[in-house]
């Protein structure tokens, strides 16, 4: 199939998400349960990865501004501004394309290939809304607080590393009060909803159309993540265009 | 009653039901019988609307299921239970919750009415005390008595069960049969069961349709199949030597040696 051929049904499977539910509880449990999976399921991988690269950041700067004039606390400022602009939405989008990638695609193809899916649109479901349309809600939720968390936590690993290298406490501190611009938050926001968007309904097309067997559910995971992974690059890349 | 007129279905170019015309009847227990891979499955995978037939008409009580819409199709569907094969019950789900799903989504009964309805059902199945248990840890023919119980516990108008009692011991068999048979003539369902286990046929078979090779074959009763001129059909219930020995006794239409 071409390209075109598979956008467009990915079209059809975010359009047939939009119907009346036919309970709304019930809608409303799965919106919480894929939270919880997604949210509190990623939470250790990108809070960890969020430290030290917080840390690893605040490193190489010291280390390369080390022989200049430059005041100590632009550490505090630099590493403020990459983990929020650039490192907080870009890394816990790559790790997330992985982790909740692989983890919806799998769940899906699973409930595919045994059929679950033909159960529900049996009892007179309709399991794009059922199941896609609460997986990217979810994911389009949690994941912004997430980034949010990684950003913080990375602030955090910079400053536990600087002062192990010697930095003064205050003068990072002092780093990142200075000059901060709030529409730096904006575009963080703005990357990690569309991130967000993007990896779990990559994942939910893959997962969902998966014909055969135990093996292609492997390759849908594999393909989530492939794609999800590049799209959150390419997106990056169009929004650091757009709004800066 | 489900009508069936012409009913053809093609996977690209093989083509696996070759024109089939019969009806199915409120109130009576009907079997799709057939050897494995004769296309019994597609055909009842083709009646509920999970493959789209390449040609022919579906209506249930007159209305033409295969000219609906997806909408439309849903109101109907809200009135069907089905068995699957491979049981498709929720992973992520507990027996219990498995049977209960359907009357969360469209009922508003209180909990406690869903959970003795759900005990009802799971009774009749014959499995009590793996109420709490997820499909991974219960075996294969539990699987398919939650199945079951699942189809049955809105009271479908229409029920539909692929293989019933494949896997299941002769005594669960029996009780799954009974089961199906009681529902289908106290709620006059219009009940149509996938099978190849000649026990079913005998029991319960109050309209039998054979499928062969894409065709209708053999249409008719578990009276008349015994004393069934089809030679097809015949090499089909007869399978084993046993059989056409007792059969012979019995002073059957074909006699073979
Ligand atoms: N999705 C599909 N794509 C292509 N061919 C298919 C598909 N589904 C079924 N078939 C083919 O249709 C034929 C009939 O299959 P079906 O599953 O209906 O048999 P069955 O009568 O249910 O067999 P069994 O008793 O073993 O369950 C088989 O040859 C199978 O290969
Ligand atoms: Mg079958």
């Amino acid at each position: 199939m071409t390209f075109l051929n598979h956008f467009g049904k990915y079209l059809l499977m975010l359009r047939d998400m939009f119907t009346r539910p036919e309970n709304f509880y019930m809608y409303w449990k799965e919106l919480l349960r894929q939270m919880n999976g997604i949210g509190v399921g990623s939470l250790i991988i990108v809070g960890v990865i969020s430290l030290f690269v917080g840390a690893v950041t605040a490193l190489q700067f010291a280390y390369q501004l080390g022989s200049t004039f430059f005041p100590e606390y632009l550490i505090g400022y630099i590493v403020r501004d990459t983990m929020i602009i650039e490192l907080a939405p870009t890394l816990s989008g790559l790790v997330l394309a992985g982790k909740v990638g692989s983890n919806v695609a799998g769940e899906l193809g699973t409930m595919r290939i045994s059929e679950q899916i033909d159960a529900l649109e049996i009892m007179g479901i309709n399991p794009n809304g059922y199941l896609v349309l609460p997986k990217i809600s979810a994911a389009v939720i949690i994941i912004p607080p997430l980034v949010v968390l990684s950003a913080t936590l990375g602030i955090f690993g910079g400053y536990w590393a600087a002062e192990n290298y010697g930095i003064s406490p205050t003068n990072y501190q002092k780093g990142l009060l200075y000059l901060f611009d709030p529409f730096n938050v904006v575009i963080m926001t703005v990357k990690s909803v569309i991130f967000a968007f993007v990896i779990a309904s990559v994942a939910c097309y893959q997962g969902f159309y998966v014909k055969g067997g135990a093996l292609d559910i492997g390759r849908a995971s594999t393909r989530a993540v492939v794609f999800g992974s590049i799209l959150v690059i390419v997106f990056d890349y169009i929004v650091a265009l757009v709004m800066t | 009653m489900i009508e069936i007129i012409d009913l053809k279905k093609s996977f690209a170019d093989k083509e696996i039901l070759k024109g089939i015309t019969t009806s199915f009847e409120a109130g009576k227990t009907n079997l799709v019988i057939g050897t494995s891979g004769s296309g019994k499955t597609v055909f009842v995978k083709c009646l509920v609307g999970l493959l789209e037939p390449t040609s022919g008409t579906i209506s249930y009580d007159g209305i033409d299921f295969t000219a609906l819409s997806q909408r439309e199709k849903k109101s109907i569907r809200t009135q069907i239970g089905m068995l699957f094969q491979g049981s498709a019950l929720f992973d992520s789900m507990t027996v219990e919750e498995n049977v209960m799903f359907p009357l969360n989504m469209f009922t508003s009964m209180t909990a406690k009415e869903k959970l003795s309805r759900v005990n009802f059902c799971l009774e009749r199945v014959n499995l009590v005390g793996a109420n709490k248990k997820y499909p991974a840890e219960i075996s294969g023919g539990m699987m398919k008595r939650v199945g079951i119980a699942r189809a049955i516990v809105l009271n479908p108008k229409y029920l539909f069960c692929d293989e019933p009692n494949s896997g299941l011991d002769p005594q669960t068999s029996l009780l799954i049969d009974e089961l199906l048979s009681d529902i289908t003539h106290e709620y006059k369902m219009i009940t149509i069961i996938n099978t190849h286990d000649m026990n079913s046929v005998m029991g319960m078979g109050e309209k039998i349709v054979f499928l062969h090779q894409g065709f209708k074959e053999w249409e008719g009763n578990n009276q008349q199949i015994l004393d069934t001129d089809n030679e097809i059909l015949y090499n089909f219930i007869f399978a084993s030597d046993f059989l056409k020995q007792l059969r012979k006794g019995a002073g059957g239409a074909i006699k073979k040696d």
